[in-house]
């Protein structure tokens, strides 16, 4: 069997992934996390869901720019590092928070929009990971890559989920939601096309 | 509940000689940048910057006459208390508030109280310490489903009001913040909101009993943070009606456009009582978590105070008048 050869960029993206899980557990012993704990333990790992789910979602569009093709194999750790920290994420939201309360739980998950959409969002997730292996992608084919488009759904639902969760007039969410908006254009063909022109009327 | 001497409660006289002090070693320069221009009125006040007594050196220990609330709830720490606040001149973010808001100046301050009134007063801050200071252990709890038990120092606000003698006509009193642009950077990082923050209150909600004005918690005077020098505490109302640095007070007929109401008709009325059958349009506010626990505690109507205040509100559709 072939030894797996791994481009530096894959082993930074790894060891990287683990750092914002370490500062969590860093402030977490060391009593930084404020006087609401959760909520903080709560939003950080959210995020760091997000951003991980934005930059899987950047890995195509930059490697089309930079006409860079190793960027492209990060989108799938990024991606399933990202399903990592939303999984986190949901476990403090039920045990921790809601302390597996299944009543509260069923109130606070199933009444109120912006936990369906955070669900949904991690359903889609779940869904990803699970068909992100060599044996999923050969069973699927074409179908694979169609499903894996659902990535972008879910950036887009999980930056509904945070919108929805500040008051108004906080502006981060909108901001990662530009971002969302922003990487879905840059897929649509035209787009790519003109992207593609650009960069072959700049290359030497 | 115990009442406490005010000189027990406030390390005045080390706090004062420490900035007179310092005054003198020239550390405190005159402040007259620091002035609320931006609503046309004349500035409330001058403003020097100052050190804010830092919790560290104060010598005065936090403390409190009892652990508990009297339904038996512990307290939240002094440490908590101060550091997790929603301060939104200064920052949005809870955790950087504090860290924001010191040495923040709060003296001199004063509160103009006016309007619909015989006897229009400003306040100055020792006349706010003439009043008779008593400790009041309330539960307050956030718009935001979480929540502290918080030993606040204070009068009620009647007996403010009573100084001023109300006209019969004043049938809502209507709360306003300093609106600081250069102490504060909200106002110009947050501009979506139509500052200052303005709360109100109906005529019998003011003159109720547990409405206080709080000058202090756990026996120390309060840190810009919570409010310094003076805000209000309604302890059966989502903790956004107890607003903070209060400098103007008026009472109105009209009940008052609140900050919270322009930004959000939808989410944030005028009465923002404290109630788990009401749910927030976009998240459920039957359940709490009380800062400190894990799990999550079911929210009491009129945040345990109904046998107070609940006759305020008899015969009101309290959905619609949420």
């Amino acid at each position: 069997m072939k030894r797996r050869r791994f481009h530096p960029l894959q082993i930074i993206t790894y060891i990287a992934v683990w750092i914002p899980l370490a500062i969590l557990l860093w402030d977490l012993t060391h009593d930084n996390l404020g006087a609401d704990i959760i909520r903080e333990a709560t939003l950080r790992t959210g995020k760091t869901a997000l951003a991980l789910l934005v930059l899987s979602l950047a890995c195509t569009p930059v490697s089309t720019i930079l006409n860079y093709k190793p960027l492209l194999k990060l989108r799938r750790p990024l991606g399933l590092y990202s399903f990592m920290y939303a999984s986190i994420h949901f476990a403090i939201f039920i045990g921790v928070d809601y302390f597996f309360d299944l009543t509260l739980i069923k109130g606070a998950l199933l009444e109120k929009r912006f936990a369906i959409v955070g669900l949904t969002t991690g359903l889609i997730l779940l869904v990803l990971a699970i068909t992100s292996t060599q044996g999923w992608k050969r069973r699927l084919k074409k179908r694979c890559v169609q499903l894996h488009k659902l990535a972008y759904v879910a950036g887009f639902l999980a930056t509904v989920h945070f919108v929805w969760l500040v008051k108004q007039g906080v502006v981060e969410p909108w901001i990662w939601m530009g971002v969302v908006l922003i990487l879905l254009l840059a897929r649509i063909p035209p787009v790519k096309k003109f992207t593609l022109a650009v960069r072959s009327r700049s290359a030497p | 509940m115990s009442k406490i001497s005010p000189s027990e409660i406030t390390p005045e006289h080390i706090y004062l000689s420490r900035r007179e002090l310092l005054k003198s070693m020239g550390i405190l320069t005159g402040g007259a940048a620091l002035l609320a221009a931006c609503n046309g009125n004349p500035p409330p006040m001058t403003l020097e910057p100052g050190p804010q007594g830092d919790p560290a050196a104060d010598p005065v220990d936090p403390s409190a006459s009892s652990n508990v609330d009297e339904l038996g709830d512990p307290l939240n720490t002094f440490d908590d208390i101060t550091n997790y606040n929603n301060y939104y001149e200064f920052t949005t973010d809870k955790i950087d508030v504090a860290r924001l808001a010191e040495g923040y100046p709060i003296s001199p301050w004063e509160i103009q109280v006016g309007g619909l009134v015989h006897n229009p007063t400003t306040f100055s801050l020792d006349d706010l310490r003439k009043f008779e200071i008593e400790e009041r252990i309330y539960r307050m709890r956030c718009v935001e489903a979480w929540s502290m038990v918080i030993p606040w120092m204070g009068f009620p606000l009647s007996k403010m009001l009573a100084q001023v003698e109300p006209k019969a006509e004043a049938k809502y009193v209507r709360f306003e913040t300093i609106h600081d642009t250069k102490g504060m950077p909200g106002f110009t990082k947050y501009p979506f909101y139509q500052w200052p923050y303005v709360e109100g209150l109906r005529m019998d909600e003011a003159m109720h009993d547990l409405t206080l004005i709080s000058t202090g918690l756990y026996g120390k005077e309060l840190l810009p943070q919570n409010g310094a020098p003076a805000r209000l505490v309604v302890p059966w109302k989502y903790g956004f009606k107890s607003i903070k640095s209060i400098v103007k007070i008026d009472l109105v007929t009209e009940m008052p456009i609140l900050l919270w109401m322009n930004a959000a008709p939808n989410e944030y009325g005028f009465y923002a009582n404290v109630n788990p059958e009401v749910d927030h349009p976009r998240w459920s506010q039957g359940t709490e978590r009380r800062i400190g626990e894990l799990g999550r505690r079911e929210t009491l109507m009129f945040n345990g105070y109904a046998d107070e205040v609940a006759h305020l509100y008899s015969g009101m559709d309290l959905s619609i008048n949420f």
